[in-house]
């Protein structure tokens, strides 16, 4: 078992015994489920539209080079500066060089899963740079030194008091019960970061080819914030975010929106097509967009799960799954929890190692119904323990199941079996459970019913 | 070869291989043989076309759109306030700005914001040409103009060039759009052709969809206003 899985059992096995965890993911998650359903009856056609949104991912992703080319060029030739980097390490070493070359002291960031993806904080820290998010639930998660819990909901397995304490310890504030007066200590813990700042970080939701503009989604103003005041804007993105037309976005934003957060749309869906132009007051002097691959070229060319690429990293699938609302995000230990998460991470960290997560699954199928693209989650899950079997049979298992094979198929050989199993049946009832036993850790768990007196078949002939 | 040329290659050499369309629940069985099956929806051009139709909708006749999008600013807590005139507009940003007791506004030039800030008689810091971060920080409100306004979702879009830069909308605590009624669209398909014929030649570099006045969920799903950005977004229209 990789260290991955064995860190997963563990967390999964305490996690799941936590009865205030439980209760604060339901109520969390019971809200988005109403939400969400009163925004999706708001559809004419809901299925349809994320019949529609999957075709046009569809075509996003298989014409990925035309449309990245198409975006690159129209960005490029309003002054942005593009970078791609194949790797983690390579988009990690471009952003601290942009962030050198500005000779910039404090950095202020807005929610980008990207970053976390390649561990952008944490090198730059290293490099002697203040980093501040400044998404409210991920400041919270950065405080508390930890990865954010859920892609959309970074601070969701926290209580108000759990937050007010640690506002108390780390800010100095006075302690609070009201979300609200919570949020305005952050607010003003922030507010002179983003004047001071000299560069700040973004993520990105879509990027539109048709006009080379990338597309920001958010709901408390502090993307938009941080794309306005400081002189250099770094914007970090997977190549797969890419739609054709800007006109996409009146189908993609109410979607996200909806699935995500149970919204119409969020609260600030902003377009940046390029550093301040000519005219223009305020706004970043240089900005460059930063395209990773970090190997989804690797999904993109396994044709079964490509259309994993279709994300739009609502969550809608981490809501849903009974997983997920079992274990929490951060039993996963991946950037990308819940279904989706276990379906791209054996992709892009590998295999054997990730495998796992797609045997911590129902099946139930809840994330496929639920995401507003159709990306096939849940069978990709089955795949991908196929293909983790298929890629490393063990010997064992092989012997084991080929015997198997050769016995059921031998009738003497099996009625042989039968009689040899029911002699020792008594024996091995003593025996369950015991260190004796040899598949204990199979039999601590589940039952074994104990083998019959009499088979179908004898008790057939003896009917007649 | 670079970068840009090794990510491209890699992406040419995955895609010769065709992938399903997702809804057609191919899943490989038959490894190696993919088919791909044509789309449900065979659109000609643009699904999104297509799509618009089984969107939440806007209203058919401006005055349904009005009442949408009076409905949705309830929802939003966006305080709109549709009034007979210019005029009328201008009184009641008086009255807000009293009740607040705002002491300096910031704004852009245009003709809406100029009247009004004129109207208003208080200090104003425009924006227009550049400006200090501290000084806008400072003030109470910033007031606006928009491109367009959206019934379906209850939106407003803002822009960097005529719409007074990209802070003015979102760093003031209290942000007030003027608009007229004829820039009031059915529904974001709209919003963006809208968008084309104004700034389809020259984009500004940025354009926001502005939906409520900031708002977070982020402790307890419990909603809270004000963020970072504006507590307050108001939208006065005749």
């Amino acid at each position: 078992m990789s260290n991955a899985a064995q860190q997963f059992l563990e967390a999964a096995g305490t996690i799941t015994r936590n009865l205030r965890h439980r209760g604060l993911i339901q109520t969390a998650l019971r809200k988005y489920e109403v939400a969400r359903d009163r925004k999706k009856s708001a559809f004419n056609d809901w299925s349809s539209a994320r019949q529609s949104a999957a075709e046009t991912k569809w075509d996003a992703i298989n014409h990925l080079d035309t449309y990245l080319t198409e975006f690159t060029s129209k960005i490029e030739a309003r002054g942005t500066k593009v970078h791609w980097c194949p790797t983690g390490p390579e988009a990690r070493d471009t952003i601290r060089g942009i962030i050198r070359d500005a000779k910039a002291k404090c950095v202020v960031k807005s929610k980008a899963m990207t970053a976390e993806e390649i561990h952008l904080n944490e090198a730059l820290e290293k490099d002697g740079f203040e980093v501040v998010e400044s998404d409210l639930g991920e400041y919270i998660v950065q405080l508390r030194k930890e990865p954010p819990y859920h892609i959309v909901f970074p601070a969701m397995h926290l209580t108000r008091d759990e937050i007010s304490d640690l506002f108390e310890r780390e800010l100095g504030s006075a302690p609070t019960r009201e979300p609200e007066e919570l949020t305005m200590i952050a607010r003003r813990a922030l507010r002179r970061k983003y004047i001071q700042a000299d560069v700040g970080i973004t993520g990105a939701n879509f990027a539109i080819a048709e006009t080379g503009m990338v597309s920001i989604t958010e709901n408390e103003g502090n993307a938009r914030l941080t794309a306005a005041l400081p002189r250099v804007m770094i914007t970090l993105l997977g190549i797969e975010k890419v739609l054709p037309k800007m006109e996409d976005l009146a189908l993609f934003l109410p979607l996200l929106a909806t699935a995500g957060a149970g919204q119409t749309v969020t609260g600030y869906n902003t377009l940046y097509g390029g550093p301040r132009q000519p005219g223009e007051s305020d706004g970043p002097v240089e900005w460059h967009v930063v395209l990773l691959d970090n190997r989804r070229t690797e999904l993109l060319a396994d044709p079964e799960q490509r259309d994993a690429l279709h994300c739009i990293r609502c969550g809608a699938c981490l809501n849903v799954c009974p997983i997920f609302r079992n274990v929490g995000g951060h039993t996963y230990g991946t950037t990308y929890s819940g279904p989706v998460g276990s379906v791209i991470t054996p992709h892009l960290r590998g295999l054997q190692d990730w495998k796992h997560l797609s045997n911590a699954s129902s099946l139930c199928g809840a994330c496929t119904e639920a995401c507003p693209v159709k990306i096939d989650l849940h069978h990709h899950l089955l795949q991908n323990r196929r293909n983790a079997v298929g890629e490393t049979p063990s010997w064992i298992e092989r012997l084991a199941w080929r015997a198997h094979a050769f016995a059921v198929n031998t009738p003497a050989l099996y009625q042989f079996g039968q009689e040899v199993a029911r002699i020792v049946e008594p024996l091995r009832q003593r025996l369950q459970g015991t260190p004796l036993d040899p598949v204990k850790t199979w039999t601590s768990t589940r039952d074994l019913p104990p083998v019959a007196p009499e088979s179908f078949k004898e008790w057939w002939r003896n009917r007649r | 070869m670079n970068a840009q040329e090794r990510i491209l290659a890699r992406i040419r050499e995955a895609l010769t291989v065709p992938a399903p369309m997702p809804g057609s629940h191919g899943h490989g069985h038959d490894q190696g043989r993919v088919e791909v099956p044509a789309p449900v929806f065979a659109f000609q051009g643009r699904p999104v076309h297509v799509a618009r139709a089984w969107l939440p909708p806007g209203g058919t006749t401006p005055e349904e759109q009005l009442t949408r999008f009076s409905a949705a600013s309830a929802e939003l807590k966006t305080d709109f306030r549709c009034v007979a005139s210019e005029a009328e507009a201008h009184q009641q940003l008086r009255g807000i700005a009293d009740s607040e007791g705002w002491k300096r506004v910031a704004s852009h030039h245009s003709a809406l914001t100029d009247a009004a800030t004129t109207a208003l008689g208080r200090p104003t810091l425009f924006t227009d040409g550049g400006y200090v971060p501290d000084d806008l920080e400072a003030c109470e409100a910033g007031i606006t103009t928009c491109d367009v306004l959206v019934a379906q979702t209850g939106s407003l879009v803002v822009n960097s060039r005529t719409s007074g830069g990209r802070a003015l909308s979102v760093l003031p605590p209290h942000h007030v759009v003027l608009a007229r009624r004829d820039q009031l669209v059915c529904d974001l398909t709209a919003a963006f052709q809208r968008l084309e014929e104004l700034h389809g030649r020259n984009w500004p570099s940025m354009i926001s969809l502005v939906t409520g006045p900031s708002r977070t969920g982020d402790i307890e799903r419990i909603l809270v206003l004000g963020a970072h950005g504006p507590k307050k977004l108001t939208v006065l229209m005749w």
